[in-house]
């Protein structure tokens, strides 16, 4: 039996009686084991067995007490969507063959110079209305099917625009043809415009072909996210292999995997070893090598060995999962640079509109004649060429294939605001350890003083530590475990933030720590500065051990740095980044580590809750701050940042103060994170200025405003050309960004 | 009394004029005067239908609570293919004529903002 357990959304409820009668009603329907439902959040629990119990059921169960349950809540299958998509390209395809096919026709028949070529029956406007008919109202349905509706709510979009050019266009051409006498009388050639109509209708369909063809491109990266997905895992049950859907694995179960596989789901590496590709979550291009008690994460892939592993997050608790919801999240979101566009195109079609009117009026009073045609071709051409679809997608497509780019690289965006704001940013701390370090600091060197032996001195020292949580203590009780030295009891054991520890060990006083705790009892190290001060500008951490109030020793740590730490660090100060590093080390020792890697400017000896009041320092200096940590120990520090960027462990997604999460431990990334930032940026600001650049000039010119000094007027045939560019433009610039090496 | 062109503006041109004066007011009063108050409470769900717009255009809905709005688009244009509710940072796919349940539980009274994916059709969201 397999059970699996999902959590939805409740409806309905009001108190805490709902609560019960909902959770009992549930847990009354056969294969459902057990039900919680809480109030607050709105949501119930259920663990039932799917080969019992289906989700209708569950809905029945709810529904049957007055309550409904969302089984099927946000999820849209790629599928359904792909479908979808597909039906609307064919249809639309087609429609542009017809239109194009019979506006090419009409063209032809009407076109001055090669209408001498055409048959007669092409060139007779009866059979041009039979020929344009159909596109208009066929092909063209579309626009009037979104205008109505829209006019019905008294809103306009570019729909609306085009249905009324295209009818003006084509209505003229009907009253032409059935009364030609008295177009004639007015003075005007009886010349019908149904290519005019045609041919824009056809135009605009296929650049809005190309368009939705380019527009999926934009949305790849998250499908992609959703394909990686294991569809089964072989889960181990009374030691036989069973084939589960992925949704049935519960945590705990004991999965197998085998070379050349997809791992499942999150876990831990319970028996074997192997070699694991994790590029497609982390970026990194290298296997990893996994052996027991290591992390594997669902969805990568197991090059070389076999190995079972205990599933510790299923469903929607996994990395995958979590990746795809912060893509998701981000793509939802909307950028600052937007507001400036929404107050736009709030205004944008009335007020284009208008001036069709006004261009209408201006030609048809001071035009040349035939004014009446200048006017309605020139009311037209205005209606055509304005286009706030490119305004409207000038910057959510950028911000999802730049969100969408960021997480094929390991490189998750919280928002697209956390994406506009570190394009501005100029200066990054970076916390020492954990970060441009690897957080496992060791012992390097054991001085003694007087009669002690080094032995005795990290006997001493270690026993001290035992009880201390602190990552130097971790590197002082495993060097005494690796030389196999016995501890001794500590009583009084005190651990000083900021200063180091203190206890009593066989009748005497012991105190472990800086110099600040020397200084504080008054143990006397002045002889020994200078053998101090050495090994901290060789960029290690010096303790000193007293007994009883006399300094019997010293014992340097120091921490690995991170190979990518150097190369991270210069990435950074090419694009002109001022890099600082942040750290409670004293500050010979964090100068020495700097300088190694090229950082300048260091914050030492700063205690964890000061961090947050140095970024603040920095940013009153008027810089845009990024705080670089592992998002543990330094959240307050991150969130005070103007870009708060976590190094993720390489398993842990779920960093609520980060605005910008690094899944991989590769500093470089750091810089491709801001390269990232400003390359979408880019992109969105060049978008924006076609976008308004193209209906600012366009427009004008499409009214007339080059007439009075070249004769130059825009052919609506040739605006739609251009509106049909500007859009496909747009959505193709933004589409860029993919090819983009960060 | 005899009329010349050129002495004085023919009727035409002034009916053209004021025709014009006239469509560009009402233009103005149609699209960017429009009133809407309406404003429909959603309780714990309300279906909205995508047509051309958001029906209801402006819903509103009790703050802490857990509201499920129910998208139906009748709509083919691809304007309307997609909702965004960027406060929630929820940017959803709207299959045609196939309901859609996005679930909101806002934490701060205000005006949250339904757009469509080109940002061309609006709703809006009263949490109070």
């Amino acid at each position: 039996m397999v059970e699996i357990k999902k959590t939805y959304s409740v409806v309905g409820m009001h108190c805490a009686s709902c609560v019960g009668v909902i959770e009992k009603s549930l847990t009354r329907t056969p294969g459902v084991k057990v039900a919680n439902v809480n109030l607050a959040t709105e949501k119930a629990t259920v663990m039932f067995d799917p080969d019992i119990c289906t989700e209708d059921q569950l809905e029945s169960a709810v529904s049957n007490v007055g309550y409904k349950i969302i089984t099927k809540d946000d999820v849209i299958s790629p599928d359904l969507e792909k479908e979808q998509k597909a039906k609307e390209l064919k249809v639309l395809r087609n429609k542009v063959a017809v239109s194009l096919f019979l506006g090419a026709l009409i063209l032809w028949g009407s076109f001055p110079v090669l209408s001498t070529t055409a048959p007669v029956l092409l060139k007779n406007f009866w059979i041009q209305l039979l020929l344009a008919t159909p596109v208009q109202f066929w092909a063209g349905w579309i626009f009037y099917r979104a205008t109505i509706p829209a006019l019905k709510h008294r809103t306009a979009n570019m729909d609306t625009l085009v249905a009324i050019g295209t009818t003006v266009a084509f209505l003229y051409s009907v009253f032409v043809t059935v009364f030609p006498s008295i177009v004639m009388n007015l003075g005007i050639e009886a010349m019908p415009y149904f290519d005019v109509a045609t041919i824009v209708i056809g135009l605009i369909l296929l650049g809005r072909y190309f368009e939705a063809r380019a527009k999926g491109q934009t949305s790849e990266a998250i499908k992609k996210l959703i394909g990686m997905q294991a569809k089964t895992a072989r889960v181990l049950v009374n030691g036989k292999e069973i084939d589960v859907p992925i949704e049935q694995v519960v945590i705990g179960s004991i999965i197998r995997v085998r070379p050349g596989e997809k791992i499942p789901v999150d876990g831990i590496l319970q028996d074997g070893e192997s070699s694991i590709d994790e590029s497609m979550i982390t970026g990194e291009s290298l296997p990893v090598d996994k052996i027991k008690g290591d992390t594997v994460v669902g969805a990568t892939l197991n090059k070389t060995g076999t190995f079972t592993y205990k599933a510790t997050k299923v469903g929607s608790d996994t990395m995958l999962a979590q990746i795809i919801k912060l893509v998701q999240d981000a793509q939802g979101s909307k950028a600052p640079i937007q507001r400036i566009v929404d107050l736009i195109s709030s205004y944008f079609v009335p007020v284009v509109i208008m001036l069709a009117i006004a261009t209408f009026a201006v030609w048809y009073v001071v035009g040349p004649a035939p004014s009446l045609a200048f006017a309605m071709l020139n009311m037209v051409a205005v209606l055509i060429i304005a286009c706030p679809c490119a305004m409207g997608l000038a910057t959510p497509t950028a911000i999802m294939v730049g969100t969408g780019k960021g997480a094929e690289q390991g490189i998750l965006i919280k928002d697209a605001e956390s994406l506009e704001i570190a394009h501005k940013v100029n200066t990054i701390i970076f916390d020492k350890t954990g970060t441009l370090t690897r957080g496992k600091p060791e012992v390097t060197d054991i001085v003694p003083i007087g009669k002690h032996s080094v032995n005795e001195i990290l006997k001493l020292a270690a026993s001290l530590e035992k009880g201390s949580e602190h990552s130097l203590a971790e590197a002082i009780v495993k060097s005494a475990e690796n030389k196999k030295i016995k501890l001794e009891k500590t009583g009084k054991f005190k651990a000083v933030s900021g200063f180091g520890v203190e206890g009593i060990a066989s009748g005497k006083q012991l105190f472990f720590g800086n110099r600040k705790l020397m200084e504080r009892e008054k143990v006397d190290f002045r002889s020994h500065i200078a053998q101090i001060e050495k090994l901290e500008t060789e960029g290690k951490t010096v303790m000193l051990l007293s007994v009883d109030k006399n300094l019997v020793g010293l014992i340097a740590v120091a921490d690995t740095v991170k190979e990518s730490a150097k190369a991270g660090v210069e990435a950074l100060r090419r694009k002109g980044i001022e890099v600082v590093m942040i750290t409670g080390d004293n500050k010979r020792t964090a100068e020495a580590i700097a300088k190694k890697l090229g950082i300048d400017r260091v914050l030492a000896e700063v205690l964890p809750d000061q961090k947050e009041a140095e970024v603040r320092k920095i940013q009153a200096e008027g810089k845009v701050v990024a705080m670089v940590g592992d998002g543990i120990n330094d959240a307050p520090a991150l969130a005070q940042a103007n870009v708060g960027i976590a190094m993720g462990s390489g398993t842990d997604v779920a960093i609520e103060a980060a605005d910008i999460t690094l899944v991989n431990r590769d500093l470089r990334t750091v810089a491709s994170a801001i390269e990232l930032s400003r390359k979408t940026m880019r992109t969105i600001k060049m978008n924006l200025f076609w976008a308004f650049g193209y209906n600012i000039l366009l427009i004008p010119v499409a009214m007339g405003a080059l007439y009075p000094f070249f004769h130059i007027l825009l052919n609506p045939i040739f605006a739609s050309v251009a509106m049909a560019s500007s859009s496909i433009s747009v959505v193709s610039n933004s589409l860029l960004l993919k090819r983009y090496r960060l | 009394m005899t009329c010349y062109r050129g002495d004085l503006m023919a009727i035409d041109k002034i009916l053209v004029i004021l025709f014009s004066l006239m469509s560009t007011g009402f233009v103005y009063w149609f699209f960017l005067m429009k009133n809407s108050k309406d404003v429909v409470a959603a309780g714990k769900s309300i279906n909205i239908i995508v047509d051309g717009g958001y029906q209801p255009e402006t819903i509103s809905i009790a703050l802490g609570s857990t509201t499920t709005l129910t998208f139906l688009r009748r709509d083919p244009s691809s304007c309307l293919e997609e909702v965004v509710l960027p406060d929630f940072k929820i940017r959803k796919f709207l299959p045609l004529n196939k309901k859609v349940n996005i679930s909101i539980s806002p934490k701060k009274a205000g005006e949250y903002e339904i757009v469509c994916g080109m940002n061309m059709f609006h709703g809006k969201i009263l949490v109070k």
